[in-house]
């Protein structure tokens, strides 16, 4: 089975023999992946159907909610945190990605960014929140509750002194220069450490 | 295969040396009556512990002696089910203290009379050695998985941290790391019905015309009974509806459902269980407490556990709710053990895990191939 692009890019860049958690893990795609390649691979997921799925698979995962349930995890006991597709959902994406570099020795961010130029589009010239392949869900029953752009997220790590190791960006399942990103990426994959 | 009936073997081991308690005494000639299901491997590798719960007893998926009724999990353990006997060799032994045919307060005394309160106070641990003693005498150095339900659950929580070399896996279902003080207040409400009774006679009824203290322990099983299903459950199946009746008899009958539900739930429970066996079962959990064991940090009691740990809670049981098993979780995990947690939704509250919840099914039967 073919990964999600920016899981794909996370499950080549975490060296085998890692210890990760998975933060809203989903199904258990990247886990999966992850314990394949000889990865100590836990998850984290707050859907408990999702969790049942994950267990069935022979995989370790808590039902667990990314802005409350990181707090259990002693400092830097995993060598990745990853939060895929997550942080726009999160109640306070700020506090998660302090608990994610608090826990895991780096972090690895991915988010949809929202000034893509088929989104900027649809509010320009539609006046309407946008509807697109990667934000599929109308406005009022979306769970992704904090929208951000590549631009709004490099911002903010530099305020807080958060380290880019790397950076993805992705349109569609290529990878697409950084120049220019915040207005041609669809999607942007973080390696983050502090 | 599947529409065979499952065979049963019953046994009762006496163990060979006397077995350590942590009130400090040592019980010689320990009898431990058990069954098993399905078939050892030559290597003993597919060996399932199942610990039942307070007043469960070894007949997991065979009809209960007493009552004739199907055993107390047929649902989960049988061919081609979650718990599969085609794959697994299932073990299931009667708890010590208990009343069906392993050593308790029933059973007969250095003296040759029955030990009554002379039995010494037990714990959830000394429970899990006579299971190892079991293990020990049947083989099985190490058990592909140890599952239990509520103080079933306690006895893998217990067996993982004290015995970690001895399972590659633990299923805990709706179960604590330690009794609250709501927990043990009711189980004090129900050792209190029995101790209130007058045929209780200090715990010396055996052998007086059969008449033990069945009003107390029934009193008790009602008590503990609510605590087991939910209040929405209640509501569902009694309402406030009146019991074979058009109106309120303006007496102290039987007159709502919910309560001649209860009266037949308390009287059952004396033609099969021992009042003395529920004082020192019920003391044993109100005892539990396994951080406390461990120094006082919980995430200790698994310091030297290699086994893969699922938890799972559901979203109704008040008795052991969900907080509980999170807490266990977040304790595995910060001992770096391999932990799934889940809170499943079903309306049956503490007692869900014995009835029918298919998500549950798919979560055993996935963890355990």
């Amino acid at each position: 089975m073919k990964l999600r692009p920016d899981l794909a890019i996370i499950a080549d860049h975490i060296p085998p023999g890692s210890s990760v958690l998975d933060v809203g893990c989903g199904d258990g795609e990247l886990l999966s992946a992850l314990r394949d390649k000889g990865c100590d691979a836990r998850g984290m997921e707050l859907d408990p159907h999702n969790v049942a799925l994950c267990v069935g698979r022979g995989l370790s995962v808590i039902q667990g909610d990314a802005d409350s349930d990181l707090a259990f995890y002693p400092d830097k006991s995993l060598d990745y945190a990853v939060l895929s597709q997550t942080l726009q959902t999160t109640k306070r994406p700020d506090l998660v990605l302090d608990e994610l570099l608090r826990v895991g020795r780096k972090a690895i961010v991915s988010f949809p960014n929202f000034a893509h130029w088929r989104v900027r589009l649809s509010l320009l010239w539609g006046g309407r929140m946008p509807v697109t392949r990667l934000l599929p869900v109308a406005w009022y029953e979306t769970p992704n509750i904090h929208h951000l752009t590549i631009a709004d997220f490099r911002a903010h790590l530099a305020e807080r002194g958060i380290r880019v190791e790397q950076a993805w960006f992705l349109k569609g399942d290529r990878l697409t220069s950084a120049a220019a990103a915040n207005f041609r990426a669809e999607h942007a994959v973080f390696l983050l450490s502090r | 295969m599947a529409s065979a009936p499952l065979l049963a073997e019953s046994r009762v081991l006496t163990l060979a040396d006397p077995l350590p308690l942590d009130g400090g005494q040592r019980l010689a000639g320990v009898r431990l009556a058990y069954e098993t299901y399905g078939t050892l491997k030559a290597d003993r590798s597919n060996a399932i512990l199942i610990c039942h719960a307070l007043t469960g007893d070894q007949h997991v998926a065979s009809p209960h002696p007493i009552t004739g009724k199907p055993g107390w999990w047929v649902r989960m353990v049988g061919p081609g089910k979650p718990i599969d006997t085609n794959r697994f060799f299932v073990i299931c032994a009667n708890v010590l203290g208990s009343c069906m045919g392993s050593t308790g307060p029933a059973s007969e005394g250095p003296d040759g009379k029955p030990w009554a309160m002379r039995f010494p106070v037990i714990t959830i641990r000394d429970m899990v050695r006579a299971q190892v003693a079991l293990l020990d005498a049947l083989g099985i150095e190490r058990v592909h998985a140890v599952v239990g339900g509520s103080m079933g659950g306690m006895q893998v929580l217990s067996f993982a941290a004290n015995f970690p070399d001895r399972c590659a896996a633990a299923l805990v279902l709706a179960a604590t790391a330690r009794h609250s003080a709501q927990n043990i207040a009711f189980h004090e409400v129900g050792r209190q019905a029995i101790m209130a009774d007058p045929q209780w006679r200090g715990g010396d009824y055996y052998g007086a015309g059969g008449k033990g203290p069945e009003k107390g322990l029934a009193v008790a099983r009602m008590a503990a009974h609510i605590t087991y299903i939910s209040e929405a459950g209640l509501t569902e199946k009694f309402g406030r509806n009146l019991q074979d009746r058009a109106a309120k008899t303006f007496g102290f009958d039987a007159d709502f459902q919910v309560e001649s539900y209860l009266r037949y739930q308390g009287l059952s429970f004396t033609d099969r269980f021992d009042a003395n066996s529920y004082l020192y079962i019920t003391r044993a959990m109100d005892y539990f407490d396994l951080a406390e064991e461990h120094g006082g940090r919980l995430a200790d009691a698994f310091a030297a556990s290699r086994a893969r740990f699922c938890l799972v809670s559901f979203d109704t049981d008040w008795l052991y709710p969900t907080v509980e098993s999170r807490t266990i979780a977040h304790a595995l995990n910060a001992a770096g053990c391999p932990v799934s947690f889940m809170e499943l939704s079903a309306p049956f509250g503490h007692d869900s895990f014995l009835l029918e919840v298919p998500a549950l099914d798919r979560v055993v039967a996935g963890f355990l191939r």
